[in-house]
């Protein structure tokens, strides 16, 4: 269990967040502009990477509030928590 | 009948006796004793069956790496399975019995499959009974090859939780464990200290030392007394780390009333604590490995430590003629401790030659045989070890034909080194390496704040030992911002310098020995001949072997046998062990109680349902509830002597005819305010939003962004830029969240504030044709007169002094209003109006009667008549979604091909011309031309109920092409039955809809 730093609230378990998968992705539209292959790749396409993973979380039995984390899948270390309309950081991975 | 009680020594108390049974049979022990130390000194040598052969085995060992002394202890609901009797605390009445033996240990009927077990190697069963299938056989093959029984009663016991936080947890309260947990407890740091023993102390326990000129009794005692005076450190024994998590998340469970009589406990019987902590110190110390010879594994079998310990600590002497076996210098300091504790020792036998060992002077070689350079190589005995046949070995460890010896004895004790306790620091992801001079795979680095002290290290000088575990405690204590002094580390006598020869199993080739019966994984019965069976069918990865053969599976997890089975691997894949490498360690350390996780959250506990605002009033009207999505409402009012079916139908027809009360207070409740509310709604629902007036109420249909229908409600306009929004009663938080999801990820630049308002409100429906009537005698400021108070419209006022709320909305197809008031007056509404509304008959009616009225009225409940592919086109929304031009979540997926193909499934309504009895929800219709599959499914009932009002069976369904079938006849497969239907449209009942605009 994972324990994350709400911007808002401090260090929490995991168990009082949602995890809402990969994080800046750009919604298309209008949706008569977008074509099927546009549509299903912002539908259903995901990164999986071995490494830095950026992604979005709710404190959901806390603040209620969405916010950014960088996340390394191999070793869970949470390297940024950041506001929900900030730029994704540059993070140097770590070499392994 | 062998091991026996020493007259004296040993940490058990001889003024409390107590009396215990195994297998039916009375035995006594002391207070302090294991159950395990205590069959020892009774002499009891058969203690289970093995698992898969049923060949009699006895203890192993004396900690949770014991395999073979498997327990279900007590009976009835306070039984429990599987224990370790290593790990048992004698109590007095204490009933044990083994797990694996029918129909007794002495006599097992099933022993016959030792005879066999040159036909029985791994996977024998999968290969065996394959035809027809495996799961006919599994259910008799399990039974023969089982552990323990569950018991057949609830719970008795209670279980709670603790979540805490601290600087430094320190897991292990050995020497190394303890000096760590002083030296960061002195610092100030909040410290926790577990040790899965009652006692303290670890090795010195089974190994006394003169620490600083005094007892290490005395110096333990010194420690624990320290810590438990600190303020700020935590102290718990008989607690066990059971697993480590991400984050410096570690799992205890502790035994809190487990070492007490049954009829003694009270409260709780275990903890788990979940710890978070900032800095983790493993002291766990380290395991002995047996040796892999011939039939190994016959009772007065032992690990020497084990032997060690159960004279040292309890006075059970392990046997009356022991023989050790060993390929290190514990052997030998093991064989002089219980020579000088009045064990016979007959002989040693030391697989490496003298010249490579560094004895000191204190070992002395004259008080009984040594033999170097050779090992066991076979063991005689049925129910207990009689002799041990000796040969010597070549360099490679191959036996060497005709120099052997064979000794007479009752028990062997095996020390075939040592294993560092690895699994904790492993499972927080910590890497190992396989260590050439302690023979031992060793903990290196880990990502998260965890390291390893003492034995745990592969490191076995105490005086070593002890400066580390001091540096770490104080290390750890200052990395969480706490100033460590110097420590004083206690001088210990002796150095322990050693040399391990490598011994994974004996080679027995060249004379003829068995390796079918040299066990590896002693729980499991896989012997090395097992191992390499596997490989040679190809099954090379550790990871594989394990799971073929079923090595290291199982309550012990290979606790004795994992290395040992990678030795196996290294000799028959002719690569290293460090390349073979180890499987994953996986929490439980040790199996854990699942009461203790569930903890409190059982019975009625384990998914609490909320109440309605008027539970009583319901149950005094007779309701019968049931949960609707966390919700306990009633599923009807029982009346008289009538069944549920009756009450419903009943309350269904009364509604038509009079006035009906029901309390919709889930329903979910969402109030967005500001400037850009409507666009907001514009863009979450189908239904344009943004052209409602205050005061109006409109029907909406929510999609996700799949396209798939989600959810539907009616939303009003409380006053520009102010709407309150409806959701169905299941999906109230969920959308409440949604609305938040969007509003902060996507639509940032939105100024909308949501507010999920539900629990605030309840919400009374008075429904049918009287509706009106009856709330006009109550004293409410909103008039009802239907030319000014229209169907879909809604209005604020006040209802007896009290704010309230109503919608003329209706899910009934009658006249109905939802009056919503504060929470707290939902009861004395309801009861107002049972009271007012006697004079017009009223009714209250529960979910199902409604459920038959929306079913009349061909109306949709999302969820029941729509499923995860139903889009807003099959269920009637194509035309509003023509007008409507912008855009809304879902709406670039309902434009996709598979949503506007032609043959999609649509909602529609069934007429039965077959009989008088509703069709299943689920019946299947079939293609023209079918009477029954195999065939194209072409959709299926999804709503259907007797309809008292019509006086038919009636149904909604999603059928292909449904719209363009009106008229047609169909056939339905249902379950089993073949059945006939007409697609009809869907509301059968006022199919103009007159009634609602009364």
């Amino acid at each position: 269990m994972l324990q994350i730093n709400c911007p808002y609230c401090g260090p929490r378990s995991e168990v009082e967040f949602r995890c809402g998968g990969e994080s800046h992705i750009k919604r298309p539209g209008p949706p008569e502009d977008v074509s099927d292959a546009e549509w299903s790749e912002y539908l259903f396409f995901r990164k999986n990477p071995k490494g830095i993973h950026f992604e979005r979380w709710l404190h959901r039995f806390g603040c209620g509030r969405w916010f950014n984390i960088a996340r390394d899948t191999v070793s869970h270390e949470v390297l940024h928590e950041y506001a929900i309309d900030m730029p994704a950081p540059t993070i140097i991975e770590k070499t392994k | 009948m062998s091991g026996y009680r020493l007259d004296k020594g040993g940490y058990i108390d001889r003024n409390t006796p107590l009396t215990f049974s195994f297998e039916g049979k009375q035995y006594s022990g002391f207070d302090g004793d294991t159950l395990a130390s205590a069959l020892i000194a009774n002499g009891v040598s058969v203690i289970g069956r093995s698992f898969k052969y049923h060949r009699p085995r006895g203890i192993l060992g004396a900690g949770l790496d014991e395999p073979n002394a498997i327990m279900q202890i007590e009976s009835g609901p306070h039984t429990i399975p599987n224990l370790k009797a290593t790990g048992i605390e004698l109590y007095d009445g204490l009933q044990a019995n083994p797990v694996n033996a029918w129909p007794s240990l002495a006599f097992d009927a099933l022993s016959i499959n030792s005879l066999l077990s040159r036909f029985i190697p791994a996977a024998f069963y999968y290969k065996t009974f394959m035809w027809p299938h495996w799961h006919v056989f599994e259910p008799t093959i399990r039974k023969a090859a089982g552990l323990g029984v569950s018991p057949n009663f609830p719970d008795p016991d209670r279980y709670e939780k603790r979540f805490v936080h601290c600087d430094v947890l320190v897991i292990g309260g050995g020497p190394a464990g303890l000096l760590a947990a002083q030296a960061a407890s002195r610092s100030g740091a909040r410290v926790i200290i577990v040790e899965y023993d009652p006692e303290w102390g670890g090795s010195l326990l089974n190994d006394p030392k003169e620490m600083d000129g005094t007892t290490s009794d005395t110096w333990i005692q010194k420690i624990v007394d320290e810590l438990q005076e600190a303020p700020q450190t935590t102290v718990l024994n008989r607690t066990m780390a059971f697993g480590v998590y991400d984050h410096g998340l570690i799992g205890l469970v502790e035994r809190v009333t487990d070492h007490l009589p049954v009829s003694s406990r009270s409260g709780v019987r275990q903890r788990i604590w979940k710890v978070r902590a900032a800095h983790t110190i493993i002291a766990s110390g380290a395991m002995e490995r047996p040796f892999v010879f011939p039939n190994n594994d016959r009772p007065g079998i032992m690990l020497a430590s084990a032997g060690e310990t159960y004279a040292r600590r309890y006075a059970a002497a392990p046997g009356k003629r022991v023989v050790v076996v060993t390929n290190n210098d514990y052997g030998h300091y093991c064989a002089q401790s219980l020579q000088k504790m009045g064990v016979e020792i007959v002989a040693i036998a030391d697989a490496r030659l003298q010249k490579n060992t560094l004895l000191p002077g204190q070992i002395d070689l004259n008080n009984y045989p040594v033999f170097f350079g050779m090992t066991v190589t076979d063991t005689s005995g049925r129910h207990r070890v009689r002799s041990a046949q000796l040969h010597a070995i070549d360099d490679s460890g191959k036996a060497i034909s005709g120099r052997s010896h064979n000794i007479d004895c009752d028990t062997i004790l095996m020390s075939g080194g040592w294993s560092p306790v690895v699994h904790l620091f492993s499972q927080a992801g910590g890497k190992l390496v396989f260590d050439a001079k302690a023979q031992a795979f060793i903990p290196t680095s880990c990502e998260q704040n965890i390291v390893c002290v003492g034995a745990a290290t592969g490191e076995y000088s105490l005086a070593k030992n002890l400066i580390d575990a001091a540096k770490a405690g104080s290390n750890a204590a200052s990395k969480s911002g706490f100033k460590c002094g110097s420590m004083a580390v206690p001088s210990v006598e002796g150095s322990e310098a050693s040399t391990v020869r490598a011994m994974w199993q004996v080679d027995v080739s060249a004379i003829g020995g068995s390796e079918q019966k040299a066990w590896v994984d002693f729980q499991n019965d896989v012997t090395a001949s097992d191992v390499k069976l596997a490989i040679r069918e190809n099954f090379q990865s550790v990871e594989h072997v394990k799971r073929y053969t079923t090595l290291g599976m199982a309550s012990d997890q290979g606790k004795t046998s994992n290395v040992n089975g990678i030795g196996v691997m290294e000799s028959v894949l002719k690569k290293p062990m460090a390349q073979v490498g180890t499987t994953k360690f996986r929490p439980p350390y040790d199996p854990t109680t699942i009461g203790a996780f569930a903890g409190r959250r059982v019975g009625e506990n384990f998914a609490p349902l909320r109440a309605l605002a008027a539970e009583q009033g319901h149950k005094e009207a007779g309701a019968k509830f049931d949960d609707y999505g966390g919700w306990k409402r009633p599923v009807c009012y029982l009346q008289g002597a009538e069944t549920e079916a009756e009450a419903v139908q009943r309350e269904a027809k009364a509604i038509r005819h009079g006035v009906g009360i029901f309390e919709a207070s889930p329903l979910g409740k969402i109030e967005v305010f500001g400037p850009d509310a409507a666009k907001f709604l514009n863009r979450m629902y189908v239904n344009i939003m943004s052209t409602l007036k205050a005061g109006q109420c409109r029907y909406g249909i929510m999609l996700d962004e799949n396209g798939v229908v989600f959810d539907d409600g009616v939303l009003g306009c409380l006053k520009e830029n102010h709407f309150l929004v409806g959701t169905t009663s299941g999906k109230a938080a969920a959308i409440a969240e949604q609305f938040e999801e969007w509003l902060q990820c996507e639509w940032t630049d939105l100024d909308v504030v949501t507010d999920n308002v539900t629990s605030a409100w309840s919400i009374i429906n008075v429904n049918g044709p009287n509706a009106r009537d009856l709330l006009q005698k109550f004293d409410c400021t909103v008039d009802l007169s239907p030319d000014v108070f229209k169907h879909m419209q809604m209005r604020e006022g006040r209802l007896a002094g009290v704010s309230c709320r109503i919608q003329r909305v209706s899910f009934s197809g009658e006249l109905s209003y939802e009056v919503a008031i504060p929470w707290a007056y939902g009861a004395s509404f309801w009861q107002a109006l049972i009271s007012e509304g006697a004079a017009f008959g009223v009714c209250p009616f529960g979910i199902e009667a409604l459920m038959i009225l929306r079913i009349e009225k061909g109306y949709l409940h999302v969820g029941s008549d729509t499923d995860g592919m139903t889009v807003p086109q099959d269920i009637g929304f194509g035309r509003i979604l023509a007008k409507k031009k912008s855009d809304f979540v879902g709406r670039r997926s309902i434009m996709r091909p598979d949503a506007v193909r032609k043959n999609r499934r649509q909602f529609i309504g069934l007429e039965n011309i077959s009989d008088e009895s509703p069709f299943r929800v689920g019946a299947h219709i079939l293609p023209p031309g079918k009477v029954a599959p195999p065939a194209h499914t072409q959709g299926w009932v999804t709503s259907s109920v007797y309809s008292p009002n019509t006086g038919k069976p009636i149904a909604l369904a999603l059928v292909e092409r449904g719209t363009e079938r009106y008229g047609e006849e169909v056939q339905i497969w249902d379950l089993g039955e073949s059945r006939r239907a007409k697609i009809v449209r869907p509301g059968v009942f006022d199919p103009e809809g007159r009634r609602l605009h009364v």
